[in-house]
């Protein structure tokens, strides 16, 4: 049986331990953002998974069986209008998910690219860009939140641009001054010194070393993402109804809090086991892979 | 301190001039004629014309903006469609409302974030360092309408202590506006109040381990003595900064707690107008929101000067 020789072994001990590796490393130590991930992963399954999981059509409407209080039939009872609640919290994680998913795709889509523009060309498209992020930042996150989805009108589709705009200004700035960091590294004057293009340096050699940084905000402005979701959708700005969502359950649930309680404890519950998942994964993936926060 | 204030001040002015840019262009979102929109269910030409005359649609962007601002720097922030009053007297009859809650948040959430903040950096690894940080995921992760739901159920639903809605002025009757606010408030200071504690740990955990602290212990001070005087009041400097960035967080919490207890602050009057397509007051609450939030960043900044000698030359 062939047998590698010690420095052939070291080697390759090397070449296995990449950033990538040692990150995962620190971050399987820590059992709290582990749990946050299991229950992400768990979340997702359950979203994608909906059609199989949930025991009723969570649109159905069963007027005999209104306000039922949970039981094994219905876990965690029915609505005002009958419907399982158990299957409406169940297929109401799409939303959230796609919600905090879609949202920061389109904050973190624009906002790297306008952030690396801005701090790589400098001058005046820097001065503009950095003015209408102070601008964006200048007004509350919910408050310009429900401002764009007032005026773009009621939908889960607007919500979620709502989000993902009023988000974008973190990833701009984010991405301005860790690009801002990285320009003066050594690793970037070389590759300037080989020859290659701005665009090249920019996208192959600054990129993958930001993107640790956004890695983690991304995590934590999902959880941020989910509760403007349910924010918006509590005001009736986002998902409508008879589609389940976690923020529209509650605000229906409002009108029944004498009659029917548990209406209003499981879609919070959901949003609360969520976001603190989002928050624990976010809070470990900044302690393995921001060396700053270390 | 003055030179910095010159500079701040001069730092801010353009920062509001886009802000009140990006609020003007919210109504080019508007799907369609925004005449037409904004005239709800009320399809009379006459009604459409006029909007369209009173908000001049009809000019080019740059004057239509131009005209606004002018009426916003004369403290006229357009009319209600709905109230038929100028939203200036709107914002000026709900801001008193949503100034007690936003005070009493901050005392709130003050008294209980600082305080466990400090005993969780002075315990730190132990039992109860952990019962506070679970606290703060708690705060950071609870939203807020939830939590008022749950305090409804709880004390006015089954115990009756409190009413569930509805507001009293301190004015007209003290003891019946704390009880109509105190709810909300803690709602509102909740998440702010976690924000605070995890702010007040880690600067705390820096203070202690500072070496002035190491000398107050050395001379013989007692605990207390070195972690109120010595540790806590350094640390609490960048608490101040850090804290102010936060009350963003408080102002947009205002408006869903003042949906869920009912509380005709100005976060309620800007839901209400939403759905009532307000266009006007939804602008004018989400600017003088802006306004206010940069102010305070200001104030912020203006402490930490005053608190930090070393900034003052």
């Amino acid at each position: 049986m062939p047998t590698l020789d010690p420095i052939s072994a070291q080697a390759l001990d090397d070449r296995r331990d990449t950033p990538a590796r040692r990150a995962w490393a620190r971050l399987s130590r820590r059992k709290s953002a582990m749990a946050g991930l299991v229950v992400v992963i768990a979340l997702i399954l359950i979203a994608i998974l909906a059609p199989l999981i949930a025991p009723f059509d969570p649109a159905k409407q069963t007027y005999t069986a209104v306000r039922k209080a949970p039981s094994v039939l219905h876990w965690f009872g029915t609505d005002e209008s009958g419907r399982d609640l158990f299957s409406r919290v169940v297929f109401g994680a799409r939303a959230s998910l796609l919600a905090g998913l879609v949202s920061i795709a389109i904050a973190l889509g624009f906002g790297m690219p306008i952030g690396l523009l801005s701090a790589y060309r400098g001058g005046w498209v820097d001065a503009v860009i950095s003015r209408f992020t102070d601008a964006m930042l200048a007004v509350p996150f919910l408050i310009l939140a429900i401002a764009l989805a007032a005026f773009l009108g009621p939908s889960l589709s607007n919500a979620m641009i709502a989000i993902g705009v009023t988000s974008m200004p973190i990833f701009i700035r984010l991405t301005r001054g860790q690009v801002m960091g990285a320009k003066v590294e050594d690793y970037v004057e070389a590759a300037r010194a080989v020859g290659n293009p701005a665009y090249r340096i920019a996208f192959r050699h600054i990129l993958p070393n930001i993107l640790p940084a956004l890695l983690v905000q991304a995590t934590l402005s999902i959880a941020m993402a989910i509760i403007a979701e349910a924010s918006l959708s509590f005001l009736g700005l986002g998902q409508q109804p008879p589609a389940p969502s976690w923020g529209s359950m509650l605000n229906t649930a409002q009108r029944f809090l004498t009659q029917a309680p548990w209406m209003a404890i499981y879609p919070g519950a959901a949003i609360f086991i969520t976001v603190l998942s989002f928050n624990l994964l976010g809070d470990g993936l900044r302690d393995a892979l921001d060396p700053k926060e270390r | 301190m003055t030179a910095f204030l010159a500079r701040r001040l001069a730092e801010i002015i353009p920062t509001l001039l886009l802000v009140s840019v990006i609020i003007f262009l919210l109504q080019q979102l508007l799907p369609g004629d925004p005449a037409t929109v904004m005239a709800g269910e009320d399809r009379d030409p006459e009604v459409i014309a006029h909007i369209r005359q009173q908000y001049r649609l009809d000019r080019p962007l740059p004057v239509q903006y131009g005209y606004w601002i002018k009426g916003v720097l004369t403290g006229d922030l357009g009319e209600s469609m709905r109230l038929k009053e100028p939203v200036a007297k709107l914002v000026a009859q709900k801001f008193p409302v949503t100034l007690q809650l936003a005070l009493m948040a901050i005392v709130i959430s003050l008294g209980i974030g600082i305080s466990a903040g400090v005993v969780s950096a002075v315990y730190k690894n132990t039992a109860i360092d952990y019962a506070v940080n679970l606290f703060g995921l708690w705060g950071i992760s609870t939203p807020n309408f939830w939590l008022g739901i749950l305090l409804i159920t709880l004390f006015s639903v089954h115990l009756g202590w409190l009413p569930a809605s509805g507001y009293v002025s301190p004015f007209e009757d003290f003891w019946l506006s704390l009880k109509t606010t105190i709810m909300p408030a803690f709602v509102l200071g909740n998440s702010f109040a976690a924000v605070l504690m995890r702010h007040t740990r880690s600067a705390m955990l820096q203070a202690m381990a500072a070496d002035y602290v190491r000398t107050a212990r050395a001379k013989g001070l007692s605990e207390r003595v070195v972690v109120l005087k010595h540790a806590m009041r350094n640390a609490l400097t960048p608490v101040v900064t850090l804290g102010a960035l936060e009350l963003g967080t408080l102002l947009s919490g205002a408006v869903l707690t003042e949906q869920v207890f009912s509380i005709p602050g100005f976060g309620k009057l800007m839901v209400d107008s939403v759905f009532n397509r307000d266009y006007a007051v939804v602008q004018g609450v989400t600017l003088v929101t802006a306004t206010m939030y940069i102010l305070l960043n200001l104030l912020a900044d203006v402490a930490y000067v005053l608190l930090n000698p070393r900034l003052r030359g």
